[in-house]
C-alpha cells in the first residue's frame, strides 16, 4: 500500500523527520506512538503534502506512484485520506456540498460518473447513522461551531464517505470523552477491510484497546526506533517512554 | 497584473488559483457603433434647458432641474471616502447622448438591430421566449428607454413600468409627487448634479393591494464614450402592494474614466414591499487600473407607511471607483428595512460602500449584513450609519460586517458610524476581518478538492447569507459573476 | 469658530505676558516647543463638529470662556487634610498632589525609591534641562488640535515619573490633580511624562478631582514611554465636578514584549473627552483597553481609542463598557489600524453600552483598518437596555426593583472592573459607579 524509505523533513529549516522507513500492506493497521514532539504529526501531514513542510531527503511510494511528486488534491483522490488533528472550519460551506464535492473529484479522477443525488443522499444517511451524526449537523457548515468532540466524529463521518485506501488518523482520540472514543472507534473498525489500511498516529494506548492495531511503532526524535506488535502499547503504557530511549542509547 | 506572491500563499499553485481569480479580464468589453445623438461637451444652464427641451418636460421639472443645477454650483465634492481618483472634469463630459432612431417604437422589429445584439451579449431577455420566462425588461441604453416590454400585462393590472421621461409625460402628478421626496435636489454633491441633468431611468408604480406578478428588471449600459450617465429610478408601491426589482449594470472597457452618477428613489407606504437587487459590474479598470467607471450613486428606499418593508441586495464586482449607501429611512411603525451586499474588489479597484438605516418608527428593525473581498492592490471599505431617532421606540438592528482578503497588497476597512436616541433600542454590531487560510485550503485539498475550487468554495461560503437573498435567477448570475470576477468556475 | 472662541482669542494674544511670569523656564530648551505650539494653536484652532473626529462633541460652549492661567490667580488653599479625603479610600499608594496643573512637593507622601527611579515635578526637569525630558517630552505624540496646542504651549508642570532599566516601584504611584477654584474660572493644565525601561515595572492611578464652585477646564496630556518588557498600569479615575470640562490626551509608545493596560474610569465633568492612543511599534507587544463609563445628568462623554499595530505578532484587547441614565450622551470612537507589516496581529474591540433613561443617548464608530492580511481582528458594538428577562427572574425572586437593577448593572460591568488588578480600588470603583449613578449598592 505504502512504502516509506528514508524519509527526512524539515519546517522552518529545523528537521523534524530523520529517517522514517515504513512499509504497510493491505488490511493492516498500524500505530505510530512517541512523545510529544517526536515527529507523529509531521509525518501524518507530510504524506498528505502539507506544504510547510520540506521533504529533504528519501521516498515515498503509495500504490506504486511517487506519492512526494503529487499536489494534496491529487494524493486525496489517490485514496489517501487524513483525519485532522485539528479539524477546519469554513463558515457557509455545508457538510453535504463539501462531501459531495470531494466525493464527485475523486469520481471524475477514476473515470466515474458524478454520484447521484438520491444515492449521495442514501450514502449520507447510512454514513451518519454509523458515527451517530445527527442530520442537523450534515446540514450544517463544515466543522463551523462544533464541539472538538464533533469534529472529530465529522472526521470519521467523512472517512467513511470517502472509502479511501489509506487513513491516516492523527491523534483522532485527543480530548475525547469515552463515550465519544468508542463512536470514533467504532467508526475506524467499520471502515476497516482487507482492502485498505490505516496509519493511527496517538499519544494514548488507550485508542489502541478500541482499534486494536497490528504493528506498533515508536517515534522518537524524528525515527521509529522499536516496531512490535500491540504488545508494545501496553509495554509503552506502563513503562513509559524512557525505557526505549534508554535501549536506544545503550544499542548506540 | 495583480501581484501576487508565492510565500503569501504558502504555495506556488495556491498563489497561481488565487492570481487566476483575480486577474480575469472584463468579459462585456466591446462596444457597439450606431449613431448617437449626443450634446457636445460641457455644462451649463443651457445644457439643463436642453435635456429637458429634448424630452418635451413639464415646466415645472425645469424649474427643479434648474434649482438642482445652481444649488450643485455652490457644492463642494465629497472627500471623505475612502477612495482616491484624479479630478474630475465635470466640463469634459457630455450630459445626453441618445441612439438616433425613429421617435415611436411599435415592436421589437423597430428596434435597432445592433442594439438588440447588444441586449443579446448581455442577456437581457428581450425576446419572446425570454418573455415566457417571466421577466419584464426596461432596458435603458445611454440614457434613453428604447423598449418596454410586457407593458401590456403589466397595465392591467394596473402597474405602471416605462421609463421616467414617458412617466413625465403619462404620469406628470405621479412624478410630481414622488420625485426628489426621498433624496431631495440638495442631498449630495452627486444626487443634486443627478438632478440637474438626469437623462433617463425607470419609473415604476404598483397600485394598491397588487402583488407583481413577475420580477421587474432593468438594464443599465454605458455606452458611448465619455458620456456621464445619469439616470433616475422612481419606485412607488403602493399600500399592500409588492414588488421585485432587479437592476443589473454593465459597461464596455475603455481607457478614460467614465461618471456614472444614478439616483434611485423608492416608496412604500402602509404594508407595502419592494425588494430591490443589484447586479453590479461596470467596467473596473484594468489590471493597472487604467480606465473604469466611476460610480457615485445615491439609493434611498423611504418605507413611509406602516409594516413596510425596503430589501437592498446589492452583489458588486465592478466599478473603478465606488461610492455608495443604499439606505433606508424607516418612518412608519413597524417597517423593516434591510442591506445584504457582496462587494467585490480587485486589482486598483476601490470601493467605500455600505448602508444607512435612519429608524424614525416604532418598532422598526433593520438588518445589514456585509461581505467585502478584497484582492489584488485594492481597498474595500465598509461605511454604515444606523441611526435610532428619539421616537424609535423598541427598535432593533443587527449588523454583521465580514471581510475577507487575499493576498498582501489589498485592504480592508471598517467605518460603522452607531447614533443612539432611544433606550429601549437594542443595536448590535458584529465585524471581523480574516484571510483566505492556507489551513482552509489544505484541508480541502486533502478531501479531493482543486486549490482553485477550494478558494471558490471558501468564497462563496462566505458570502452565502447574500446570495440566498436574491431572487433565483439572480443569484445564479451573482455566482457566476463572482466567479468570473474572481475567475474560473464557482464549486 | 475663532470669533466666539474667547479662549483662542486669550491664549492666542497672551503668550508674552505668560512668557514674563514663567520664572526661568523660557530660558529651557523646551521653550521652543512652546512657541512652536502656539503657532500650532493659531493654525489649528479649536475643533468643530465639522471636524470627523469632534463630530458628535461640540465644544462652542467650552471655548467661549476664557479661563485664566493658574499663574495669574492667587494659589488656591490646600491641606493635608484634604488630600486624605481625596484620596482613593483603603487603596495602598504613594501620593502625589497637582494643583491645578502645579506639583506640591509638601502635600505628596512618597518612598524613599531604589537607586535612580525618578518620582518628581516636571517643571523640575524641564528647569534642568534633564537628558529625559529632552528626549520624550512632546516627542512621543504630536499636537492635533488646538487643545493639544494650547496645553503643550501653556503648562508649566505636572508629573515625572522615571523607571530605569529592571528596576520596579512596588506600590502603586496615586497622582491626585485637584482642578478648579472657588474665586476664578481657572484652566488646568497638568502635563505629565511616565518613562518605563527595560524589564521595568510600575502601577500608577491618576485620580483627577474638582475644587471650589467655579467653571473651570481640565486640559491634559500625558505621554508613556513602555520600555521592552516593561510592565505599565495606568489606571484613570476621573472624578471631577459638575462645573468642569475635561479633555485629556495620553499616548504610549510601546517597544518589543511590553504590555501596557489603560483603565479609563470616567465618572465627573459636565464635558468629557478622552483620547488613548498606542503605538505597538514593535513585536510581541500587548496593548489592554478597558474602559467604564458612567454618565448622569446632562453630562457628555467622548472617548476615543486609537490602537496602531504597526510591527507583526501584538495582541490588542479593547473593552469599553458605558452606562448613561437621564440626559446624558456617550461617544465611543474606537479605531484599529493593522499597517501592512503587522502581519499575526490580533485585534480585539468590544463597545457596549446601556441607556437607563429615555432621553440618554450615545453614538459609536467602531472602525477597523487592515492593510495586512494574515491578521485576527474583530469588533463588537451593542447598545441596549438592562436585560428584561433577567429583570424579571430577579423580580420573580422576591427582589425589589431597586436591588434588581443594581443587580443587573452589576452584572454589566463586572468583567470591566474584574479587569482591576489592585483588590481595594476594585472595591472602590464599585462604591463609585453605584454612587454615582445614584442608585443602591450592591
Amino acid at each position: 500500500m505504502i512504502s516509506i524509505k528514508d524519509l527526512h523533513a524539515t519546517i522552518d529549516g529545523k528537521e523534524i523527520l530523520r529517517g522514517i522507513n515504513l512499509e504497510v500492506k493491505a488490511g493492516e493497521v498500524h500505530a505510530i506512538m512517541g512523545p510529544n514532539g517526536s515527529g507523529k504529526s509531521t509525518l501524518a501531514n507530510v504524506l498528505a503534502g502539507h506544504e510547510a513542510f520540506e521533504v529533504t531527503k528519501g521516498e515515498v511510494f503509495f500504490e506504486g506512484e511517487d506519492l512526494l511528486e503529487q499536489s494534496p488534491d491529487e494524493r486525496a483522490r489517490e485514496g489517501l485520506f487524513l483525519a485532522f488533528q485539528y479539524p477546519i472550519e469554513i463558515p457557509g460551506v455545508t457538510n453535504a456540498t463539501f462531501l459531495k464535492a470531494a466525493i464527485n473529484e475523486i469520481r471524475k479522477h477514476h473515470g466515474q460518473d458524478e454520484i447521484s443525488p438520491k444515492e449521495f443522499l442514501d450514502l449520507m444517511k447510512e454514513k451518519a447513522k454509523k458515527v451517530g451524526m445527527d442530520d442537523s449537523l450534515i446540514s450544517r457548515s463544515v466543522n463551523a461551531g462544533f464541539s472538538g468532540g464533533e469534529k472529530k466524529r465529522n472526521e470519521i463521518f467523512q472517512l467513511l464517505m470517502l472509502n479511501p485506501k489509506l487513513a491516516l488518523l492523527d491523534e483522532t482520540d485527543s480530548g475525547l470523552d469515552i463515550d465519544a472514543l468508542k463512536v470514533v472507534s467504532n467508526g475506524v473498525n467499520t471502515y476497516r477491510s482487507e482492502k485498505n489500511a490505516s496509519i493511527v498516529v496517538t499519544h494514548y494506548q488507550r485508542l489502541l484497546e478500541y482499534i486494536v492495531p497490528d504493528y506498533v511503532h515508536v517515534l522518537y526524535k524524528g525515527r521509529i526506533i522499536k516496531s512490535g506488535g500491540k504488545e508494545l502499547a501496553l509495554q509503552l503504557e506502563e513503562k513509559g517512554y524512557d525505557w526505549i530511549k534508554e535501549e536506544q542509547v545503550e544499542t548506540v | 497584473m495583480a501581484e501576487v506572491r508565492a510565500e503569501d500563499f504558502g504555495s506556488e499553485e495556491q498563489a497561481k488559483a488565487v492570481e487566476d481569480l483575480t486577474t480575469s479580464e472584463y468579459k462585456w468589453g466591446w462596444e457597439t457603433e450606431i449613431e448617437q445623438d449626443t450634446f457636445p461637451k460641457g455644462l451649463n444652464e443651457d445644457v439643463v434647458r436642453g435635456i429637458s427641451r429634448k424630452k418635451n418636460e413639464p415646466e415645472w421639472m425645469l424649474e427643479w432641474r434648474l434649482k438642482a443645477y445652481r444649488h450643485w454650483l455652490t457644492m463642494e465634492e465629497p472627500k471623505w471616502p475612502k477612495v482616491k481618483y484624479p479630478e474630475i472634469d465635470y466640463q469634459a463630459y457630455s450630459y445626453y447622448s441618445a441612439p438616433k432612431e425613429k421617435p415611436e417604437l411599435e415592436s421589437l422589429d423597430e428596434v435597432d438591430p445592433e442594439l438588440l445584439k447588444t441586449f443579446e451579449k448581455l442577456g437581457i431577455p428581450l425576446e419572446e421566449q425570454k418573455k415566457l420566462a417571466g421577466v419584464a425588461v426596461d432596458a435603458v441604453f445611454d440614457s434613453v428607454s428604447v423598449t418596454t416590454t410586457f407593458k401590456e400585462t403589466l397595465a392591467e393590472k394596473g402597474i405602471i413600468f416605462c421609463s421616467i421621461s414617458e412617466a413625465l409625460q403619462e404620469h406628470p402628478e405621479l412624478v410630481k409627487k414622488y420625485i426628489g421626496s426621498v433624496v431631495p435636489y440638495t442631498d449630495n454633491y452627486f444626487a443634486t448634479l443627478n438632478s440637474a441633468v438626469f437623462s433617463d431611468g425607470s419609473f415604476v408604480y404598483i397600485p394598491k393591494g397588487v402583488r407583481c406578478p413577475m420580477e421587474l428588471s432593468t438594464y443599465f449600459r454605458i455606452n458611448a464614450m465619455d458620456t456621464g450617465q445619469f439616470e433616475r429610478t422612481l419606485i412607488i408601491a403602493d399600500e399592500g402592494s409588492y414588488v421585485s426589482y432587479l437592476e443589473g449594470c454593465t459597461a464596455p472597457m475603455r481607457d478614460t474614466n467614465q461618471l456614472h452618477a444614478a439616483v434611485v428613489e423608492l416608496v412604500t407606504l402602509d404594508n407595502a414591499e419592494i425588494k430591490y437587487s443589484t447586479v453590479q459590474n461596470w467596467y473596473p479598470g484594468d489590471s493597472e487600473g487604467k480606465g473604469g467607471i466611476y460610480n457615485f450613486v445615491t439609493k434611498r428606499g423611504a418605507c413611509r407607511g406602516v409594516n413596510s418593508k425596503i430589501s437592498w441586495t446589492q452583489v458588486e464586482t465592478g466599478s473603478a471607483v465606488t461610492w455608495k449607501y443604499p439606505g433606508c429611512i424607516l418612518q412608519g411603525d413597524n417597517s423593516v428595512g434591510e442591506f445584504y451586499s457582496v462587494a467585490v474588489t480587485n486589482n486598483h479597484q476601490q470601493a467605500d460602500t455600505g448602508t444607512k438605516m435612519i429608524h424614525i418608527g416604532k418598532n422598526t428593525k433593520s438588518t445589514i449584513i456585509s461581505k467585502g473581498i478584497s484582492a489584488g492592490r485594492s481597498d474595500n471599505s465598509y461605511r454604515g450609519l444606523v441611526k435610532i431617532g428619539k421616537k424609535a421606540d423598541n427598535s432593533r438592528n443587527f449588523s454583521q460586517c465580514d471581510s475577507m482578503l487575499m493576498g498582501s497588497n489589498c485592504g480592508a476597512h471598517t467605518f460603522p458610524y452607531i447614533e443612539v436616541d432611544n433606550e429601549s433600542a437594542m443595536v448590535e454590531h458584529e465585524a471581523t476581518t480574516s484571510k483566505v487560510g492556507e489551513d482552509q485550503i489544505f484541508y480541502l485539498n486533502q478531501r479531493g478538492i482543486s486549490t482553485e475550487d477550494a478558494v471558490n468554495m471558501i468564497v462563496n461560503g462566505f458570502c452565502k447569507e447574500v446570495f440566498n437573498e436574491l431572487p433565483m435567477e439572480f443569484a445564479v448570475e451573482a455566482q457566476k459573476l463572482l466567479a468570473i470576477s474572481l475567475e474560473g468556475s464557482v464549486g | 469658530m475663532p470669533a466666539e472662541s474667547n479662549l483662542l482669542k486669550k491664549y492666542t494674544e497672551g503668550f508674552a505676558a505668560f512668557e514674563e511670569k514663567l520664572n526661568g523656564q523660557s530660558e529651557t530648551s523646551f521653550h521652543k516647543v512652546r512657541n512652536e505650539a502656539l503657532n500650532k494653536l493659531a493654525e489649528l484652532q479649536f475643533p468643530t463638529v465639522k471636524n470627523e473626529e469632534w463630530k458628535y462633541t461640540n465644544v462652542s460652549g467650552l471655548v467661549k470662556n476664557d479661563f485664566e492661567h493658574p499663574l495669574n490667580i492667587e494659589t488656591v488653599d490646600i491641606d493635608a487634610a484634604l488630600i486624605e479625603k481625596l484620596r482613593i479610600d483603603d487603596v495602598d499608594s504613594d501620593i502625589l498632589v497637582v494643583v491645578n496643573g502645579s506639583f506640591n512637593k509638601e502635600l505628596s507622601v512618597l518612598s524613599d525609591y531604589p537607586d535612580g527611579i525618578i518620582v518628581d515635578s516636571l517643571a523640575n526637569q524641564i528647569k534642568n534641562n534633564s537628558e529625559l525630558t529632552e528626549k520624550y517630552l512632546s516627542k512621543l505624540t504630536k499636537i492635533e488640535n488646538g487643545f493639544n496646542a494650547l496645553n503643550t504651549a501653556y503648562s508649566t508642570d505636572g508629573v515625572f515619573i522615571y523607571v530605569p532599566d529592571n528596576k520596579v516601584i512596588e506600590k502603586p504611584l496615586q497622582v491626585i490633580f485637584i482642578n478648579g477654584s472657588s474665586e476664578n474660572e481657572v484652566i488646568s493644565l497638568p502635563r505629565n511624562l511616565i518613562i518605563a525601561g527595560k524589564n521595568s515595572q510600575v502601577s500608577i492611578i491618576a485620580n483627577y478631582v474638582g475644587y471650589g464652585e467655579k467653571e473651570y477646564f481640565t486640559n491634559t496630556i500625558t505621554e508613556v514611554y513602555s520600555g521592552a518588557n516593561s510592565v505599565v498600569d495606568l489606571y484613570k479615575v476621573q472624578n471631577e465636578n459638575e462645573n468642569a470640562y475635561h479633555i485629556d490626551k495620553t499616548e504610549v509608545y510601546q517597544n518589543r514584549d511590553s504590555v501596557f493596560s489603560h483603565y479609563n474610569m470616567s465618572f465627573g465633568g459636565k464635558l468629557v473627552r478622552n483620547d488613548i492612543n498606542s503605538t505597538l511599534d514593535d513585536e510581541n507587544i500587548t496593548t489592554n483597553y478597558y474602559g467604564l463609563y458612567l454618565g448622569s445628568n446632562k453630562q457628555h462623554i467622548d472617548n476615543h481609542t486609537f490602537v496602531n499595530h504597526a510591527k507583526p505578532n501584538c495582541e490588542s484587547n479593547e473593552l469599553y463598557k458605558g452606562i448613561l441614565d437621564d440626559q446624558s450622551r456617550g461617544v465611543f470612537n474606537g479605531k484599529i489600524w493593522v499597517e501592512k507589516d503587522a502581519q499575526k496581529t490580533n485585534a480585539y474591540q468590544s463597545n457596549k453600552t446601556i441607556l437607563l433613561s429615555k432621553e440618554a443617548s450615545i453614538d459609536t464608530k467602531p472602525q477597523l483598518e487592515i492593510y495586512a492580511d494574515d491578521v485576527k481582528c474583530s469588533h463588537g458594538a451593542t447598545i441596549g437596555h438592562l436585560d428584561d428577562q433577567a429583570y424579571f427572574y430577579i423580580r420573580s425572586r422576591g427582589v425589589s426593583p431597586e436591588i434588581a437593577k443594581s443587580m443587573l448593572i452589576r452584572a454589566f460591568i463586572d468583567d470591566v472592573v474584574e479587569e482591576v488588578k489592585i483588590d481595594n480600588l476594585k472595591e472602590q470603583l464599585n462604591h463609585m459607579i453605584f454612587e454615582h449613578l445614584h442608585r443602591v449598592e450592591i
